[in-house]
């Protein structure tokens, strides 16, 4: 059955002007791991608003638990957890007290539910007399992460969770993300780094309020239709120059140290003569090597080119 | 309903951890009524002057001894010559003389006539007119104590009292347009601010993604301004009868009962500012400009109702300062019962049974 389900939903703002979420489809399972990835304005935060009752939908249906999120928004709002993409605790309160004020409002105490926060709130317990303004980026969240969760609840909606917050800190949350999904709760996330993409069971790659694909990130990944390259030099910023200019190439990007880039067709001949254009270029040192695509090669790709999902 | 309490709790928490909020919530109305009570104010004590006694004879020596018995004048010398006198005025050393002519008191008792002469610096002339008018009066009250000796046929006596406040103080006219106001700034301003705060700093989205009904979120703020508002009337009420000697005439509870309706009066307000308002600095130029400056001049507290065009009278009715200062003014100063003010009384019922249900109707339980 499925946790979360959303049926042609449309939302826009400021009487219609702005179109942020494009008739959309989906449905979550029960006990997934679900990541919405996509850059700042393509929609999330509205889905996650309107999924927690906060906003309401222009046209479609959503349910979760199999509430409505129109009619039945307070059976719902007792039921989830969530998390907003901005910092949302008190920040003169301290850490236990914030803990302690949304337990109540939940109707249960941290005594009551600690084994559900244990794993995370030992960490931040060290500083629990700290006011939650001052407590550090990853801290805050491991915090707000902790009031979502106190009553325990069936689904926990969280928005870019790992915004602003330094490597280790993401590394450890989403190890506390996976433990919490063993436990059988029902997880949407948003994020807009795509190496967060590989974590989640599935994910939905999101851009201007439409779903461009929704699969698992390996299915997402083997869909990429051309063969992917990667290319470096000694200048780099010529190199992307030369390749630019290039009619052979469908698209070329920087991705880390090296250049990405695919061909327009798929002939066997495609990677000696760009070798051989480059090197006329007075390219040196250069590494050029077939590469599996990521996620973030998907998206960039989809992005450039919209409807190109329907093989 | 422990989730209503640990709501106040946390409400009280914000409070007493903002100290600059805590410091003008409490320091406001104290500042306002030592200034009011000491400095600001139209009576004038303790003014120089000086007496020109050329008489020195039964009825100017009874006439200076009252007027050395009051605390409005200070008698610096006795001058002699009127050019010492002109002197003193330019100097700015005294603000009024007094001089008697020579036989004052044979003239008074032969002619049943005699004249004192009174110059005062109209440089100020609000003070110049007060000062003639308590050297009027003390004179007035020697007359008639004459007169009660010496039989004048046909002489017609006006006799003023002042009711409420017989030695005309500022007292009892501004502590309850300060009630007004304080109580005013504290529950629309703050709470308002309170409420759009939880907006502005995103904890509004968390709260309402619980099973804690919205409505009890707008109750749980208002508690703890009701609280402090009524400490806040406390010290008021503690400064004015200790600090300002004005006695509280009227019932204490009855006097606690209408401040309490006034309070929810203005929490309903500032409710209805916050489901208006999106960020603090919204809500508090909402209370300040749509609260306080119609409290400010429409209350009958700086201006006279009854000297303004209609229009304003008519704005004035709106004005839910107005009603509580007449009835501040009714219980606190006239010592009335709830027989002589229930009419006020029921119309800011009204107006907080009006606001309430307002407020509650534009309270948004989503983003939107």
């Amino acid at each position: 059955m499925s946790t979360i389900t959303l049926n042609n939903i449309t939302k826009t703002y400021n009487k219609g002007a702005t179109l942020a979420v494009d008739d959309i489809s989906f449905s979550v399972d029960k006990g997934e791991l679900f990541g919405l990835i996509g850059p700042d304005g393509a929609g999330k935060t509205s889905i996650f608003r309107m999924l927690t009752t906060l906003l309401l939908p222009d046209k479609g249906t959503a349910t979760v638990v199999g509430y409505d999120v129109v009619k039945d928004f307070q059976k719902i709002r007792g039921i989830v957890g969530y998390m907003p993409g901005r910092f949302s605790l008190y920040q003169d309160l301290s850490v236990e007290e914030n803990l302690n004020f949304f337990a109540t409002v939940f109707g249960t105490s941290i005594k009551e539910n600690y084994d559900q926060i244990k794993d995370i709130y030992e960490q931040i317990e060290p500083f629990k007399d700290r006011r939650a303004g001052k407590l550090s980026g990853g801290m805050k969240q491991k915090l707000a992460l902790c009031c979502a969760l106190i009553h325990k609840p069936e689904v926990l909606f969280l928005d870019e969770p790992t915004t602003g917050v330094d490597v280790v800190s993401r590394k450890e949350f989403w190890e506390m993300l996976k433990r919490l999904k063993e436990q059988g709760i029902t997880i949407m996330v948003s994020t807009s780094y795509m190496d967060e993409a590989t974590l989640c069971n599935r994910i939905g790659l999101i851009l201007g309020g439409k779903i461009l694909a929704l699969d698992t990130p390996a299915k997402i990944v083997e869909s990429y239709p051309e063969k992917l390259f990667a290319i470096k030099s000694s200048n780099m910023h010529q190199l992307l120059k030369d390749l630019r200019i290039n009619d052979t190439l469908l698209n070329c990007y920087a991705a880390g140290e090296y250049i990405h880039l695919s061909f327009k067709n798929s002939s066997g001949e495609n990677e000696s003569l760009l070798t051989k254009y480059l090197q006329e270029k007075g390219q040196t040192d250069l590494v050029f090597k077939e590469t599996v695509a990521s996620v973030e090669d998907c998206f960039i790709r989809l992005l450039g080119n919209p409807d190109g999902n329907s093989n | 309903m422990k989730q209503f309490f640990s709501f106040v709790k946390k409400e009280f928490s914000h409070v007493f951890r903002d100290r600059k909020t805590l410091l003008m919530l409490f320091g406001v109305p104290v500042v306002q009524i030592v200034l009011f009570g000491f400095a600001l104010t139209n009576e004038i004590k303790n003014s120089n002057i000086v007496i020109v006694d050329n008489a020195k004879d039964f009825a100017s020596r009874q006439i200076i001894n009252k007027i050395s018995s009051t605390n409005y004048f200070k008698i610096q010398k006795t001058l002699m010559n009127s050019s010492e006198i002109d002197a003193a005025f330019k100097s700015g050393d005294i603000k009024l003389a007094i001089v008697f002519p020579q036989n004052f008191y044979t003239d008074l008792l032969h002619t049943n006539h005699a004249q004192i002469q009174v110059i005062a610096d109209a440089s100020d002339p609000n003070t110049g007119t007060t000062l003639t008018n308590y050297v009027n009066t003390v004179v007035a009250d020697y007359n008639a104590q004459m007169n009660q000796t010496i039989n004048f046929p046909y002489q017609i006596n006006m006799e003023v009292r002042m009711l409420y406040n017989p030695d005309l103080k500022g007292a009892p006219n501004f502590v309850p347009g300060v009630m007004a106001m304080v109580l005013l700034l504290v529950c629309v301003m703050m709470t308002s601010i309170a409420i759009v705060r939880e907006k502005e700093l995103g904890t509004m989205e968390v709260l309402l993604v619980s099973p804690f009904k919205p409505i009890y979120v707008i109750l749980a703020k208002a508690v703890p301004y009701l609280v402090l508002s009524l400490i806040n009337l406390t010290v008021i009420l503690l400064l004015s009868v200790y600090a300002l000697v004005l006695p509280i005439r009227g019932s204490l509870i009855l006097l606690y009962g209408v401040s309490t309706l006034y309070i929810i009066t203005c929490l309903s307000l500032g409710l209805l500012v916050s489901t208006g308002a999106s960020t603090q600095q919204g809500a508090m130029t909402l209370s300040l400009v749509g609260m306080m400056l119609p409290t400010l001049m429409l209350s009958g507290y700086v201006f006279p109702i009854e000297n303004m065009p209609w229009i304003l009278r008519m704005i004035s009715n709106v004005v839910p300062a107005k009603w509580f200062y007449i009835i501040i003014k009714a219980v606190m100063l006239k010592g009335l019962g709830i027989s002589y003010i229930w009419k006020e009384v029921l119309i800011l019922f009204g107006m907080t049974i009006f606001f309430l249900s307002l407020s509650l109707r534009n309270f948004k339980i989503r983003l939107e």
